[in-house]
Parts: C-alpha cells; sequence; structure tokens
C-alpha cells in the first residue's frame, strides 16, 4: 500500500442553476490575459448539448484518453510513445479555434467616434485572432438552455449512443447543466502525453500542473486529454490548464470556482488512494467496471491501518484528519451519490458529480402527480430511462444500475426529509427501501443541503509555513522583486516569470475568514510608521500597559 | 580576407550561438517553445511542417556524415568514392527536396495566413531570411555542384570537410575554404550567420527535442518547490517551521 493524498471535488448537479458564476470568476482570475481570450478552464454545459469544445466527447473523432492494447495493457489512445514523436510536427488530432470559438471583442470606439451620420453607430465584432471583423457564429455556450439545440444536439456524442431512443420533440425535452474544470485525474493522460514531460501531478495533493518554463509548446497535451481540459496559449505558445486554484488551496482556501458558486454546490476535501493500484484498476476490462474500480483504490483513512501508511508515507496527521472529516469520501464512498464523469476514459478523473434528480422530478411534476412521494419518484426513474441513460453515458460508461441507485437515493432523501420537515413521523420503510438507515439518510442530508462552508470545503492548508511569512512583508522590500530585468524581448509574456506569492494568499485567507474588516484579529494590527505623527499610541506599535501606570 | 570570412567570423558566431543559448536558457525558459501556429491554421501545416522538418532532419545527418567523417575512414571499411558520391546525392537530394517543397507551404501559409502573419515577429522574419538562403544555396551546390557539375568536379570531401574538422579543432586553415566554389562559401558563411541569430530566435526548440520521452515514465510526479514558495527565497536566518 503506498497511500497519496488528493485534492477532489464533488458538485451536486441538482443545485446548479447554470449562472456561469463559477466560468467568469475563474476567467477574471486566471483566463483574462492575451492568448487565453478561449479558455475557460471552468466551462458550465448544458446537456444535452455539444460541450466545449465542440463534441469533444467523441473519443473516436479526437483519440483523448486510454484504451487497452489487445494484451489488456493500459496505452495511449493516440498511440504509443513513437508515433506520439512522430506526429510531433503537425498535432492531427488538435482541435481548431472553430471547435472552440474565435474570440472577439467589439469595435466599441465606433460608437463615439462615428461622424454624425442617419443611423445609430454600430459597434461591430472584430476577431481578437486576426484583428478583422467578424460574423459571430460559435462560442463557448452557444446551445446553452438549449437554444438552437434543435439544429445542434442530434451532434451531442452521448446522444447519439442512445439516439435510437431518443426523439429531439419540445414535451420530450430534458436538460441539466454540468460545469466541468479540470479532472486533475490519478492517471491523467495529458501528463502521459507530455513529450517534454512538463505537466506533472503534484506528490502532496494530486493537483495536475503544467510547468512554464518547461512545456516546449508541442501541443500533445490538448489532444491526449479526453475532457479537452488542457489549453493552448497561442500568444505564449505554451500549454495552461486549470491549476485547482493551487496557491488558495495551499493556505486552506476553496477554489475561486467553489468559492463563488452561488448554488453552494461545490464540495471541496482530500481522498486518500493507493497508488499501487491506480494503474490495475484503470486496466480494468469492462469499461463499466470502472466506477466501482476506482472507488475501490480509494482508502478508508478511518482504517487504523491507514492511518499507519499514511503517516508511513510522510502524510500529516491534520491532513489525515481532515481527509476522515472530507465531504469528499462522504459522498462517493458513505453515501455512494457521487459518480466520476467519463470513467470509460481509464484517466481516473477526480472530479466527481451527484446527478441530477430534477429532470425526473420535473416530468412528474408535469403530470399532477406528487412529485415527492416516493412511490411516484421510484416508478418515474424507472419509467423515464431516457434521462436515465442519458446521465449513465456521462457517469458510468451507459451502466444504468448505479446511477439508478444514486436517484433512487436522492428522491428517498426527499420524501423521507418532507415527513419531518411536514410535522409527521418520519417512514423509517423509505430509508430501508435503497438500504439506508434512517441517521444515514438524515446525514446525508445535512452534507447536501445545509452543510456551512467549513463543511463543504475541508482543505488542509499545506505544511508550507515559513517562519518569515509570520512577519508577512514588514521585514522585506517587495518592489525589488517585480519590474526587474527587461521584459517581453522574445514576444509576449517572455522573461523572467512574476511568481506567486504566497504571503499574497496567506493575506487574502488571513483577510477572508477574519471577522473584521480591517485586519486579522489574531495579530497585532499593522501601522504606518510613514503617516503617523507621533502623537497618541496606535494600537500595535506600544506593548499594552501594565495595570498600575 | 579569408582569414577574415573563414576563421574569425566563423568563430565569432559560434560563440554568439553558445554564449546565447546559455543566455537565454537562463534568462528566458518561458519564451523557449516552438511558437506553434497550428491553432490558427491547420490544412497546408499538416502537409509542410512534416515534410520540412523530416526533410531536415534528414539534411542535417546528411551534413553530419560529410562534415564529420574524415574519407579514409570511408576507404577504410572500403567505401568507394563512386558509391559514398551516390548515396549522398541521392538522400541530400530526397531530403533537400522535402525541407524546399515543406519550406515554400509554410512560407506561403505564414505569409497568406492572416492570424500566422500577424503572429510574426521581426526575429522570425530574420531567421526565415536566413534559413531559406542557406537551404537554397544547399540544393544549389548539391544540384549545380555534384549532379550537373557546373564549374567543375568539387570533392568538398578534401576540402570543405576538412576545413571544418579543422575548424572544431581549433586549429583553422582558411585556404581550404577560399578554395572552395563560391557556392560552398556562401553556403558557410550565410549557415553561421544563422548560427549567430539562432539562440535569439524560435529554433532554440531544436535544443529541446524531446528524445527523453522515450524512456520516461508515463506520469511524472512532483513534489512543491519549497524553496520558492515565496516571490523569493528567504534570508539566511529564516527557517521553514512545521
Amino acid at each position: 500500500m503506498r497511500v497519496m493524498a488528493q485534492m477532489a471535488m464533488v458538485m451536486n448537479l441538482d443545485k446548479c442553476i447554470g449562472c456561469h458564476t463559477c466560468s467568469v470568476t475563474c476567467k477574471q482570475a486566471w483566463t483574462n490575459r492575451s492568448g487565453t481570450e478561449y479558455i475557460w478552464f471552468n466551462n458550465v454545459e448544458t446537456r444535452p448539448g455539444l460541450g466545449y469544445p465542440r463534441t469533444y466527447e467523441d473519443q473516436e473523432k479526437w483519440q483523448g484518453g486510454w484504451e487497452l492494447n489487445s494484451r489488456g495493457r493500459m496505452k495511449l489512445k493516440a498511440g504509443g510513445r513513437f508515433k506520439n514523436l512522430m506526429t510531433i510536427f503537425s498535432n492531427p488530432k488538435l482541435p481548431s479555434i472553430n471547435e472552440y470559438y474565435e474570440p472577439w471583442t467589439y469595435d466599441y470606439a465606433t460608437l463615439t467616434d462615428a461622424p454624425a451620420q442617419a443611423h445609430t453607430p454600430v459597434a461591430r465584432p472584430k476577431s481578437l485572432i486576426s484583428g478583422n471583423n467578424m460574423k459571430i457564429e460559435w462560442s463557448a455556450n452557444w446551445d446553452d438552455d438549449l437554444g438552437g439545440s434543435t439544429a445542434t444536439a442530434h451532434r451531442d456524442p452521448m446522444l447519439k449512443k442512445i439516439a435510437d431512443k431518443v426523439k429531439f420533440e419540445f414535451e420530450q425535452t430534458f436538460m441539466f447543466y454540468l460545469p466541468r474544470i479540470c479532472e486533475h485525474c490519478l492517471n491523467p493522460s495529458c501528463a502521459a502525453s507530455c513529450p517534454s514531460g512538463a505537466i506533472y501531478k503534484r506528490e502532496e495533493d494530486g493537483i495536475v500542473l503544467v510547468d512554464q518554463d518547461k512545456c516546449r509548446g508541442w501541443r500533445k497535451c490538448v489532444s491526449g486529454c479526453p475532457y479537452k481540459k488542457v489549453y493552448f496559449n497561442h500568444r505564449t505558445g505554451k500549454a495552461e490548464k486549470c491549476t485547482f486554484c493551487f496557491p488558495r488551496i495551499e493556505v486552506g482556501l476553496p477554489t475561486v470556482c467553489a468559492e463563488t458558486c452561488v448554488g453552494r454546490l461545490r464540495y471541496i476535501g482530500l481522498i486518500l488512494y493507493d497508488a499501487d493500484k491506480v494503474l490495475e484498476a484503470a486496466s480494468q476490462e469492462d469499461e463499466q467496471g470502472l466506477y466501482e474500480a476506482q472507488r475501490d483504490v480509494f482508502l478508508d483513512p478511518s482504517d487504523p491501518e491507514v492511518i499507519r501508511e499514511a503517516e508511513r508515507a510522510g502524510i500529516a496527521r491534520d491532513w489525515v484528519d481532515a481527509a476522515q472529516r472530507s465531504p469528499i469520501y462522504a459522498l462517493i464512498n458513505t453515501y455512494k451519490v457521487a459518480l466520476p464523469l467519463h470513467p470509460e476514459y481509464r484517466t481516473m478523473p477526480m472530479v466527481w458529480y451527484i446527478p441530477p434528480l430534477s429532470p425526473v422530478v420535473d416530468v412528474v411534476a408535469e403530470t399532477g402527480e406528487d412529485a415527492e412521494d416516493t412511490g411516484n419518484l421510484f416508478a418515474a426513474i424507472d419509467a423515464l430511462r431516457i434521462p436515465v441513460e442519458y446521465l449513465a453515458e456521462l457517469f458510468t460508461a451507459g451502466d444504468v444500475a448505479p446511477v439508478d441507485a444514486v436517484l433512487k437515493k436522492l428522491g428517498a432523501m426527499r420524501c423521507y426529509m418532507r415527513d419531518i420537515n411536514m410535522g409527521r413521523d418520519p417512514d423509517g420503510a423509505i430509508p430501508a427501501a435503497v438500504g439506508m438507515t434512517e441517521e444515514e439518510m438524515y446525514d446525508m442530508y445535512r452534507l447536501l443541503a445545509i452543510a456551512k462552508y467549513d463543511e463543504r470545503y475541508v482543505i488542509p492548508p499545506a505544511h508550507a509555513e515559513q517562519a518569515h511569512s509570520l512577519e508577512e512583508l514588514s521585514t522585506e522590500c517587495s518592489v525589488s522583486d517585480y519590474g526587474g530585468g527587461q521584459q517581453d524581448v522574445f514576444g509576449e509574456g517572455s522573461g523572467t516569470p512574476t511568481p506567486i506569492a504566497v504571503e499574497n494568499f496567506q493575506m487574502l485567507q488571513a483577510r477572508q475568514t477574519s471577522d473584521s474588516l480591517t485586519g486579522p484579529e489574531n495579530k497585532g494590527r499593522r501601522v504606518n510608521l510613514l503617516n503617523w505623527d507621533g502623537k497618541g499610541s496606535p494600537p500595535g506599535v506600544f506593548p499594552p500597559k501594565g495595570p498600575d501606570s | 580576407m579569408s582569414e577574415f570570412l573563414f576563421v574569425v567570423v566563423p568563430y565569432v558566431c559560434l560563440t554568439t550561438f553558445v554564449v546565447g543559448h546559455l543566455w537565454r536558457y537562463r534568462y528566458d525558459k518561458f519564451g523557449w517553445t516552438t511558437r506553434s501556429s497550428q491553432l490558427y491554421e491547420n490544412r497546408l501545416l499538416r502537409i509542410g511542417s512534416p515534410l520540412f522538418h523530416f526533410g531536415m532532419l534528414g539534411v542535417v545527418g546528411g551534413h553530419i556524415i560529410g562534415l564529420l567523417v574524415p574519407e579514409s575512414w570511408t576507404n577504410a571499411v572500403g567505401i568507394s568514392e563512386r558509391t559514398y558520391h551516390v548515396v549522398a546525392v541521392v538522400g541530400g537530394l530526397i531530403s533537400g527536396v522535402m525541407t524546399v517543397v515543406g519550406m515554400a507551404i509554410l512560407i506561403y501559409r505564414r505569409r497568406t495566413t492572416g492570424p500566422v502573419f500577424s503572429a510574426t515577429t521581426v526575429m522570425d522574419k530574420v531567421m526565415y531570411a536566413f534559413l531559406a538562403a542557406a537551404i537554397t544555396l544547399g540544393m544549389w551546390n548539391t544540384i549545380a555542384g555534384s549532379i550537373l557539375t557546373i564549374g567543375g568536379e568539387y570533392n568538398y570531401r578534401q576540402g570543405v570537410s576538412v576545413w571544418f574538422r579543422s575548424f572544431l579543432a581549433f586549429q583553422p586553415n582558411a585556404d581550404l575554404m577560399a578554395n572552395a566554389p563560391l557556392g560552398f562559401q556562401l553556403h558557410a558563411l550565410v549557415a553561421f550567420g544563422l548560427f549567430a541569430i539562432w539562440p535569439f530566435t524560435r529554433l532554440v526548440h531544436v535544443f529541446s527535442a524531446p528524445v527523453g520521452y522515450v524512456t520516461r515514465p508515463y506520469i511524472v510526479y512532483r513534489s512543491r518547490d519549497d524553496t520558492r514558495l515565496g516571490s523569493h527565497r528567504p534570508r539566511r536566518g529564516w527557517d521553514r517551521v512545521g
């Protein structure tokens, strides 16, 4: 057993209202630079829909992820090492910019500069790639809320698999939102495809990152990732991807997408897993067995033997504690309501989803029946095969049974809790019907419905404490590190990088978690001595006076 | 004059080449990339780029054999002058044509595709000029010198190659080069010009040819770099806690 820790996320899709706040805040934080206009580390797709980039799930076309070779061994779907190197001069499977979308801005100046004319001046869209006028024909979210889906949705690769049963008619439609970030896989095929070895998985928390100094722009990771969550910055010529907001995670803050999520649907926590079993689990022959196989890789953080092995592997005690309180472990392994996205790609993804019950509930409610009656809901889950099969294509490689089980648990939870909320006697038969005790069901309800910030995000800070940073910036001149040297000699973004300073994030964390508005309560207030006129004694400058003085 | 052209200039260029790369690698690891434009345009690149690059690999291989392997060695193994010549010309012609056709496609693409052209820096244009000149002159030497024998037979293995080896051994013999045909002289000079600007162009990506990929494990694990946590290394006396 080789215990490793992995920072993971679960999203509860029933709560997603498709507001795109996560995408926007993520973009503001990470990809608002030139060359990254088309890049969304976090995007929210309407399903059924084509996704972003278009039809990325069609691996027969894009050849992302892994497959088993004839001897049952893992092999990159795009081909082995030699083929990978032979196609290095022109990646045959790289999605073109049109598969994402051509980014644009508007010619706003015309609105104010235009001379007097008969018609109101218009700000025309200008391509951010070529600078020319362009016609906007696609974007990251063109089919949002099923907009135009009658024309495009039949190309959804997941819908195609169950196409014979689906009639895309207005009365029969269903939809839900799927927010996606990088999966930070246990067996990342982007890292395996990188010729330079620039993509690595961090030993401490499993976050998958691109070393910007080692990336040489071969673009193999872009095509290697089946989720198409590694992007090519066309200005700097380097690959970029979701960082799981590692500077925030390191100081115990949730990612920006999670922090700003309006529906509070994201959970972040640690998972301990057995690194020795990853490859074996990913090589599972039956695609539909991959979900269970991946669950088996996860270790029970309360098991004394696991705790002992974790200690031997150098995992700090507070990390083990955090793993025991992890909402992720509870949702995946205790309640078994979270499912991985496309386990059939064999990358062992680590952002899991609680499938939405709402398509089913909506249909029941429309019939005028009681949508929170156990009998009605269970019958509907059995009867409404199309949404369920579609969900199964996304989360369990087409196996309906686990999706059924999750939806029934969620349905049972609604019915059971309604009795309690209405002041009626709770019906123990409802949890029993889905194999849970009343207590478990209530705990699951607490975690899914009312878990507070501290319960949704159980993030132990990285052990990167520096005595220096206890003094924050007061003992150094931070100016000296910025703006030095010539920048941009070899094109945009060249030169030495501006480092991400852990100090800034520690201050951010202190500010965000303190009760007062101005400064951290647990530290002496900092006083700007340059502004102090010498009168009085500002707090924090002198030690507190004794009682006798 | 020949001392200057075939001793001083080459050494200056070689120095720029070596020192420039060291400096660029230290200073600008982030800018060390292929600067691929495949995202903008793929149809022409799919044909042009592999043609050019594979052709170039052949050309470089041919140069290494032609310049570094002395004639006496191949004679000793029993390869006759005639056999060597035929193999070299055929190989050179094939890779040369691939390179030239690929390069033509790539330059055409760079000029006519809007986004690709606007992403082209001044350094790129200078580099293209030197590269294209070197390749054209090399092609000319192969066709005119070795096949059509315009201006008489010239065995570069007794001239240019010997000069190049003497140059590498720091005992340069400029006379050998001064007696070579003009085509060879120009080719060598342009090539050394290309070497001089090399470290300041996107050509640096040649030195990150990912040969290590063949043997490394698929998944790379790395520990967080604890020496680079803050904006700079803490001064002496500030220890880690915990």
